[in-house]
């Protein structure tokens, strides 16, 4: 397939420019039962005759099983039961994954012969209470036979290296590289290639809720019931159930709300296997809820871990050609979602740029770590980051402004197709880079910067511009391979409306309950703008797996896309219907009546009108009164696809459309550095966001500030640190340090609005924005208060020590000229 | 284990509870007295959505056995509401979105009580520095801020009304 002969577009939409509800900031309708501490969370779930269970951990980072002894564990006060690894590998299969070969980088949901990161699960004890579960924990004795450790990803694909699995031969668990547009005549032609090697440590999303379930097998019927706040895909429940080894029409996964994911509870099956384990030996509902510990070390989320060697292909006008990129990822010890991640990074590769051509190599190395899962972003932050201090580095070697070099490589005609095939709907990146010049007052703070430093103080301005991508489809998990087995996956969402006898709407979703965004408002507001109702009189309410429609789940910024997209279908079904209805009483032809105000009348005569009460009242109850082919009630739901996702070319020179409803963003950090104590200070930051018609604005700017907070962290204290031996050094919120209060600044917000073409009111994603732009942005402005001294920071996170050491090695460096 | 009776006052009601001496206040609260408004987030004193106000002060209530608080007075978030009327504070946070997961935030409550009734006029950068104590991961705590300064700017005038207008 070629750039010309590309599947067609989704027709263009108009939107209406009259909203009443779509972009107000009104008050969320999930919010009164958290104010009250009735959350409903995992946690505050009882269930008559209730076990818990707790689950013992690895010391060591690789070791051989030797041997377990649960005798004295199993005998201790209130022990219902102990599983060890191997038992578990009896009752359940592998866990749920999608890695490249899971045959031979086999995950199961506690480990079997040997340990292979620290705080891998070994046995799980089923207790009266987790007091009594944890006293037995410390009565297991387990005999471990130590193994070298591999921590260093690049180490762990050398020859000779310790291997993590020893079935894969190998700790490379995939490689592969790609060339989108003609790469070697970028870099032939470039006047300058700007090359750099950058170095991103893991952190995580490490919400304050950890991950749980309340499991309750009924031997009776076969069937499993699991709550859970999970952020599962609904869709792909079915494989809980495999590793479950019951029928898939057994299980019933039932949402409730999350406290907080950002990521991390994106198709968490390890703690509802666990749980639906232990109740199916015991015969009694079971909960499992991990510790802070647990979740730290366990919980199969830690976020991206990259070293990359980077070439930029550049002209000496500042025109950028293309990138090659060659990055080595730390997957930790297992790969459940494949290099997704790199995919994710695919679909904006180039930022808002209009290069030509993109060399992608990929290296996914095992070692012995917890692996990665999710984290806001989904890698495509890293790759944010990344590309920004190739563009920073640019501007410092040509001498050229680096706002000006941005500006003159945008992109600016849509839809634009990016060199990996991936669409760019819409967007205005000169508007948003002009609003953020103004909002941040940059001239102001650059006249402040010169004064600053003749005063011996380093300040910098940090900015950049860059992508964030929304609505993913799961082309990304698979276009890596030449033989997916597959056509293109539509990731639906689904709402069911239903309209009672008084008029009064109830919108029921499927997919997850609630995990902080919020869907019950942004369904409410799309609800009431259709039907001219107040969004606080919608009732939402959340349905399980087994009752359920087709549905993903959030993940990749779609939920309000999808939902958007859901809410309408539905809507037009009911619209229909009442039209119908409203015709018969009224006893008027459709065509001569009109939706005005919450009910039909007939156009021009408002006084012969139907209410939507007055109609659903006949409908529910008077059924006969309506021609025969009328069922009673009014009531509809809407699967919505994915609207514009496309297949890869057979030899993935494309990769298709699979992320295509493109935000953007422009975030402007003030940062002053101590230069004796290597600690980073905010003493301004802007963030201009453009994701598309705002739904609600304050909403919108909540996720913007706690993403750019949760950047933050990533940029200069969060790390999940292990030693030379394996050792998690940072298993607490003592040592992995979130930031506080006191850590993130005030920031400066304003949003433009580029309406998508193709979605309902020209909504985008943009649950991750703020974390997608912050540490990019704090980075630049790290390197431009110090470049005069001749540093630049190419690691993340920059804590004082790192910055320290960047500090002295260029002192040294100056004192050597 | 021995049990020790243990006697609290929680939200004025007066109960009397069985416990072993290495039960945790906040156990104690969601267990005991079927209180789940404190949750458990880190369980080693850091991020504060435990906390829970004893004799007027926040105390992390799961690094706090119940045994050391016998007969004290405790104060958690289900008492801050009166009936269906939400208290000041709750009604700015939901006005001001200073929520978002809500798991912080009977914590978060809890130490912004303390921070109002302490000092009524409290400033911007006291109310930051006030609740730098707790963790939240969602808001980036700006709209929390503007919550707590709305709120006691409300409690300090004693106006009832809401000040933010909805959109």
């Amino acid at each position: 397939m070629t750039t010309t002969d590309r599947p067609a577009a989704p027709p263009v939409r108009t939107h209406k420019e009259d909203r009443t509800w779509v972009g107000r900031s009104i008050r969320r309708v999930e919010d009164p039962k958290f104010l009250r501490g009735r959350g409903g969370y995992i946690g505050d779930m009882t269930v008559p005759g209730m076990l818990y269970a707790a689950v013992l951990r690895s010391p060591h980072a690789h070791a051989v099983i030797a041997g377990i002894d649960v005798v004295e564990a199993l005998a201790a006060p209130g022990v219902h039961a102990v599983i060890t690894g191997e038992q578990a590998a009896e009752l359940c299969d592998p866990l749920p994954d999608f890695g490249p070969n899971p045959a031979a980088h086999t995950w199961r949901c506690l480990a079997v012969d040997k340990v292979r990161y620290v705080g891998e699960g070994v046995a799980v004890v089923v207790a009266d209470s987790r007091y009594l579960a944890e006293d037995a924990l410390a009565l297991i004795e387990v005999e471990y036979e130590p193994l070298p450790a591999v921590v260093d990803p690049e180490r762990a694909l050398e020859d000779g290296a310790p291997l993590v699995h020893d079935d894969l031969g190998s700790n490379c668990a995939y490689e592969r590289t790609f060339d989108f547009g003609d790469v070697e005549r970028d870099f032939a032609e470039a006047d300058v290639i700007v090359t750099d090697r950058l170095r991103w440590h893991r952190s995580g999303g490490q919400p304050l809720e950890t991950v749980g379930a309340v499991a309750d097998f009924d031997h009776a019927t076969g069937a499993l019931t699991v709550h859970t706040n999970s952020l599962s895909f609904t869709s792909y429940l079915f494989m809980v159930a495999g590793t479950m080894k019951i029928p898939a029409n057994k299980l019933d996964i039932r949402p409730v709300p999350a406290g907080g994911s950002f990521g991390s509870k994106l198709f968490a099956t390890k703690p509802a296997v666990i749980a639906g384990m232990c109740s199916r030996q015991v015969g009694r509902p079971v909960q499992y809820l991990e510790d802070r510990v647990d979740n730290m070390s366990n919980c199969d989320h830690h976020g991206s871990d990259r070293v990359y060697d980077v070439r930029l292909a550049v002209m000496r006008d500042g025109t950028i050609r293309g990138v090659d990129i060659d990055t080595v990822e730390d997957y930790g010890a297992y790969i459940q979602f494949g290099v997704g991640h790199h995919g994710n990074a695919l679909a904006q590769v180039v930022g808002p740029y209009a290069m030509t051509s993109v060399r992608y190599r990929v290296r996914a190395a095992l070692t012995n770590k917890n692996q990665q899962g999710a984290y806001r972003g989904f890698g495509s932050e890293v790759n944010n980051w990344m590309l920004e201090q190739m563009v920073d580095k640019a501007a410092r070697e040509l001498d050229l402004d680096p706002v000006e070099l941005r500006r003159r490589n945008f992109i600016r005609e849509f839809p634009h197709f990016i060199p990996t095939g991936n669409v760019y709907d819409s967007g205005d990146y000169d508007a948003v880079l002009d609003k953020a010049l103004e909002l941040s007052e940059y001239k102001r703070w650059r006249i402040e910067q010169a004064k600053a430093r003749e005063e011996g103080r380093c300040i910098g301005i940090g900015l950049i511009t860059a992508q964030e991508r929304s609505v993913f489809s799961a082309t990304e998990f698979w276009f890596w391979f030449d033989e997916p087995g597959a056509p293109v996956t539509s990731m639906p969402e689904s709402v069911t409306l239903k309209v009672d006898a008084t008029g009064g709407i109830t919108a029921t979703l499927y997919s997850c309950a609630f995990w902080g965004n919020s869907p019950e408002t942004m369904v409410a507001q799309l609800v009431a703008e259709e039907f001219d109702c107040d969004p606080h009189d919608v009732s939402i309410v959340y349905q399980g797996s087994k009752n359920g429609l087709p549905a993903t789940g959030p993940g990749g910024s779609r939920t309000t896309v999808m939902l958007a997209g859901a809410v309408e279908g539905a809507t037009a079904k009911i619209k229909a219907k009442a039209l119908r209805a409203a015709a018969h009483l009224l006893e008027a032809n459709p065509d001569d009546l009109e939706w005005v105000d919450g009910g039909y009348q007939v156009k021009g005569v408002p006084e012969q009108r139907k209410s939507l009460a007055d109609i659903a009242v006949m409908l529910h109850l008077f059924k006969h009164s309506f021609p025969e082919d009328m069922e009673s009630g009014l009531e509809d739901s809407k699967v919505f696809d994915h609207p514009y996702t496309t297949m890869p070319s057979a030899d993935r020179t494309d990769l298709g459309v699979f992320y295509p409803f493109m935000g953007h963003a422009c975030h402007v950090p003030v940062v002053e550095v101590d230069l004796e104590t290597g600690s980073v200070s905010f003493l301004a930051y802007a963030a201009v966001h453009d994701c598309g018609t705002l739904v609600n604005p304050r909403s919108l700017a909540g996720h913007i500030v706690g993403g750019t907070a949760q950047g933050i962290g990533t940029a200069l204290y969060e790390e999940f640190v292990y030693d030379d031996d394996g050792q998690l050094l940072t298993s607490s919120f003592l040592d992995y340090l979130i930031p506080s209060a006191m850590e993130v600044p005030e920031l400066r917000i304003a949003h433009h609005e580029t309406p998508s073409p193709y979605t309902l009111h020209g909504i985008k994603g943009g649950g991750e924005g703020g974390r997608m732009m912050a540490p990019a942005a704090i980075n630049v402005a790290v390197n431009d208060a110090l470049a005069h001294l001749g540093v630049r920071v190419t690691e993340l996170p920059i804590t004082p020590d790192r910055l320290r050491a960047a500090i002295r090695a260029a002192e040294s460096a100056r004192g050597r000229e | 284990m021995q049990r020790h009776e243990v006697t609290l006052t929680v939200n004025g009601r007066t109960s009397t509870v069985s416990v072993e001496p290495r039960k945790l206040l906040v156990d104690v609260l969601r267990e005991d007295l079927g209180l789940s408004g404190a949750h458990i987030g880190c369980e080693h004193g850091v991020c504060g959505t435990c906390t829970v106000l004893r004799d007027g002060r926040s105390i992390r209530s799961c690094t706090t056995f119940a045994v050391q608080v016998d007969g004290a007075e405790i104060r958690t978030v289900e008492g801050l509401a009166d009936g269906a009327e939400l208290h000041p504070l709750q009604d700015e946070f939901w006005d001001k979105q200073g929520l978002q997961c809500g798991f912080c935030t009977p914590g978060m409550l809890m130490r912004a009580c303390e921070i109002v009734e302490q000092k009524p006029d409290v400033s911007r950068e006291e109310v930051r520095e006030g609740i730098a104590s707790n963790l939240c991961r969602c808001t980036g705590y700006q709209f929390i801020t503007d919550a707590v300064c709305a709120a006691a700017a409300r409690m300090h005038s004693g106006s009832s009304e809401t000040s933010g207008a909805q959109a």
